[in-house]
């Protein structure tokens, strides 16, 4: 079989035969695509911008958070409202990218099995969570939720509250040297003021923490208390009703 | 000899179990410690047997009736890989039946440690990263020494490379029950075992590159190309959103290194690429050489399949922001996201056709091959859930469809219909010429997966686009007085038959890969059943051979 | 000139038919009649041998 007359360009046929080409360019061919989409996120600025109200989380309601994380929440439940009159009528105000900030990792989720929790804080009292998390059918005849009655059981176990607010700066949120110091007498602060912590340095360095035992049992600091707390301050942070949050989010850029 | 290599193994293992011992003293919290002594037990048992020269793998080979002697490839590790899919397969189907049972009926949640939230990251995982993965990595094994004609570049790196990723899957299943989780979907290991991961990963690629170097055949056949391109990439996206940083080294928990909406389209660019190029990419792979090998044809459209490959992995990277339709990311991402998935049509739909017009010539087996059957009807799954996919990005159909069960049906569509089906036929194909046997123990048997299998699908897919469009209307519901109509709890009460539905489909389904293990074990054993054959209809196997020479000679006298 | 700018210039210029050319060359380049032969070992590469089964 006579050897075919030598083409202009060997094309793909030298891709197919030379590996370290196809691979090199595979590599490239994909990495495009991400490039264009993630990395404009970290500097345009309607993905980066600061909303007032926003703030960290304090360490028990970051303890809270991690137990959402831990016991895969996500999988049922979103936290991400979209812009429709049926969702906004039903959950409150869109959920804004500054909203999830200090949010590591993210939980906008993407299922509801159970509803959206982006603005849960403040709608239910904490006996009525304590109750529905504990035994989600006596509360919701309809629920298939999962029992959590071992989280008002479960003593909250904080190793090392300073490590985990040292960690969370590492990758970005802004605590303070005081607040990563102060982190293990803050949970005790927050979830049982009466103990004769400093509260008002507390409240000032957390603005609108809501400070008060959470599990209905004052004499220890539960699982429960603190999953209670993060879920009765999520979407309360950004003051929507206020006049300066319609203005600001009005001439919003980049939309 | 035999004497330093053992003593050599004892050594490593004792000093593996020393370490863990170590840390499973001074670990930060008691999930960590559990991980630590799941790590002893291994290496202490494993001491225990090297030090006794005692070959726990010989012995495994015994059971397993695996042929012994020099071959013409290194086919160990394919048949581990093989078993391990089987075995995982089931694993992860039983634990798929298992929630969809808790959906219906939620008093099967028994908490903490079996409840819906860490059981279902063992179902995606389990099905994903531990049947899937072991698919990927038994049959790139198979086909790569085939179309390279040598054997695997480096022997103990292939045999590190099964069985770190076995151990890769136990850590990441023992975590999610334990708690154990970053709550990433489909990257849920926690970060301790996604640096194991990627250890295993490398070396992965480094053998597969490494057969690809020191190949006798010139060309490097379109299977290659999408394994190739389906470890590298996963290699990247497992690398760049699971960057995270652990609150002590000694501990299980970590944090993100992103958040918010930068996190939102990592993860989402990691999640939908996952399934682009470890779903899709290493299964077209599996197609590209399975197929053409069990027809006896050989693929349509080489030329086409040059398309389809540069077309479908420049595309999948960009589709990743249809996941968050209508979110806090800014439209313009999501309008690109939402273009690139309709585009992304094209080069899913050029590989069916590409598969399924290599049955040309060769349309009749599947009337006589149950084989043929499921690779048809793989594809034809492919192409039904990748022309459902770019639908369900387009941004209107999305509102209705987002955080519904319809994403499941969709998801489900595609995962057993083309996955499960195309891996079952894979095995099947590779299982005889594995154990050196005539053919399968039944054919019969693999119709009857065929069939129950098909079912399931139906059973599950339709109950759940039936499910998620029920969900959909009736959260936006407004009646004649302008308010809502149903309250939440309403919708989920309304779920309870179609998640029924869903869990008989999802059980026909493990019933056929029951009947395949079974299968599987006696063909292994060396068995053959003595059954009706498929077809009565008149069959003369020398007619039925396609004409295939590498250059059109005289035709033969018929 | 902003990067958006010329991105608009460039798209209503003839870079982007010099574009388009390059993209339909680099898709039909494998259907040009000088690849036939190639691709059609290269298809069949995967029967060549007989003991592919063991």
């Amino acid at each position: 079989m006579t050897k075919p007359a030598k083409e202009p360009f060997e094309g793909h046929k030298k891709l197919e035969r030379n590996i370290t080409l196809l691979a090199v360019a595979t590599f490239v061919t994909v990495a495009i695509g991400g490039l264009v989409e993630i990395a404009p996120l970290f500097w345009i600025d309607n993905t980066i911008e600061e909303v007032e109200g926003m703030r960290p989380y304090t360490p028990l309601e970051q303890a809270g958070r991690d137990i959402y994380v831990r016991e895969g929440c996500y999988s049922c439940h979103s936290q991400m409202i979209r812009p429709f009159r049926d969702e906004v009528e039903r959950y409150g105000h869109y959920s804004l990218a500054a909203e999830s900030m200090y949010d590591h990792p993210f939980q906008w989720g993407s299922k509801r099995t159970g509803p959206d929790l982006a603005r849960v804080g403040g709608r239910y009292s904490d006996e009525w969570h304590v109750q529905h998390l504990t035994n989600p059918q006596s509360v919701v005849p309809e629920s298939v939720m999962p029992q959590y009655s071992f989280l008002g059981k479960t003593e909250l176990e904080v190793p090392d509250a300073s490590a985990q607010l040292t960690a969370l700066r590492r990758v970005g949120v802004p605590y303070s040297d005081r607040d990563i110091q102060l982190a293990a007498g803050d949970i005790e602060i927050q979830a049982d003021p009466d103990a004769g912590g400093d509260v008002a340095d507390f409240q000032q360095r957390y603005p609108k923490a809501q400070v008060r035992d959470f599990d209905g049992d004052p004499s220890r600091i539960t699982e429960m208390d603190a999953l209670v707390a993060y879920l009765q301050m999520l979407g309360t942070l950004v003051d929507f009703g206020s006049a300066a949050a319609q203005e600001e989010l009005a001439q919003e850029k980049g939309r | 000899m035999r004497a330093e290599a053992a003593l050599g193994r004892t050594g490593l293992w004792l000093g593996i179990f020393l370490l863990s011992v170590i840390v499973m003293a001074t670990a930060a919290d008691w999930g960590f410690a559990a991980h630590a002594t799941i790590v002893a037990v291994v290496a202490f048992a494993l001491m225990v047997m090297s030090a006794l020269r005692f070959d726990p793998l010989g012995r495994a080979q015994g059971f397993f009736r695996m042929p012994e002697g020099p071959s013409l490839y290194d086919d160990d590790v394919v048949r581990w890989g093989v078993i391990a899919t089987m075995f995982w397969g089931m694993a992860g189907f039983l634990a798929g039946l298992f929630i969809a049972l808790q959906l219906a009926f939620p008093q099967l949640n028994f908490e903490p440690y079996l409840n819906f939230g860490r059981v279902r990251p063992l179902h995606t995982s389990a099905v994903i990263f531990a049947f899937g993965g072991n698919a990927l990595i038994a049959t790139s094994f198979y086909v790569v020494q085939r179309t390279c004609r040598t054997q695997l570049a480096f022997p103990g790196l292939a045999r590190f490379v099964f069985w770190g990723y076995q151990m890769f899957i136990v850590l990441a299943a023992s975590g999610y029950l334990l708690g154990i989780t970053q709550s990433k979907e489909y990257a849920e290991p926690e970060w301790y075992v996604d640096l194991w991961l990627t250890i295993v990963w490398v070396s992965y690629a480094a053998v597969f590159i490494g057969t690809l170097v020191r190949r006798h055949e010139p060309h490097i056949y379109v299977a290659n190309w999408f394994y190739l391109a389906f470890i590298l990439t996963i290699a990247m996206l497992h690398i760049v959103n699971n960057l995270a940083v652990p609150i002590s080294f000694l501990g299980s928990r970590s944090y993100s290194a992103f958040s918010g909406v930068q996190d939102a389209l990592t993860q989402w660019w990691y999640g939908h690429n996952a399934v682009g190029f470890f779903l899709t990419a290493g299964f077209l792979a599996m197609m590209y050489y399975f197929v053409p090998k069990q027809a006896g044809r050989p693929v349509y459209s080489y030329r086409l399949s040059i398309i389809h490959f540069w077309s479908l992995i420049f595309l999948y990277i960009w589709a990743g922001p249809h996941h968050l339709h209508y979110t806090a990311l800014p439209d313009w991402a999501q309008t690109l996201g939402m273009v690139f998935s309709v585009m992304l049509w094209m080069p899913s739909w050029g590989g069916m056709i590409n598969g399924l017009m290599t049955l040309n010539g060769a349309w009749d087996k599947v009337r006589t091959d149950p084989i043929i059957r499921m690779m048809v009807m793989a594809l034809a799954f492919y192409g039904m859930s990748t022309f459902e996919g770019p639908m369900l990005s387009i941004k209107s159909v999305n509102s209705l469809s987002h955080y519904t069960d319809w994403t499941i049906g969709h998801v489900h569509s595609g995962a057993l219909g083309w996955n499960g089906m195309i891996t079952f036929a894979c095995v099947y194909f590779l299982v005889p010429r594995l154990w050196k046997r005539e053919r399968m123990y039944s054919l019969r048997m693999i119709n009857w997966h065929f069939w129950l299998a098909t079912v399931g699908i139906v059973f599950y897919a339709s109950s759940m686009w039936v499910a998620g469009i029920t969900q959909g209307l009736m959260w936006r519901e407004y009646g004649p007085d302008g308010y809502l109509v149903n309250s939440f709890a309403d919708t989920v009460a309304a779920l309870h038959p179609m998640y029924i539905m869903r869990a008989s489909g999802g059980l026909m389904y493990l019933g056929g890969a029951i009947i395949m293990a079974y299968n599987f074990w006696m063909t292994v054993a060396g068995h053959q059943r003595d059954e009706a054959p498929m077809t009565d209809a008149p069959y003369d196997p020398d007619a039925d051979r396609p004409i295939v020479q590498p250059t059109p000679s005289t035709v033969p006298a018929e | 000139m902003t990067a958006y700018e010329t991105l608009r210039h460039f798209a209503d210029s003839y870079g982007l038919v010099a574009m388009l050319v390059v993209f339909l060359t680099l898709c039909l380049w494998p259907f040009r009649p000088g690849a036939k032969h190639h691709n059609h070992s290269a298809a069949h590469s995967i029967f060549k041998d007989e003991q592919d089964g063991q």
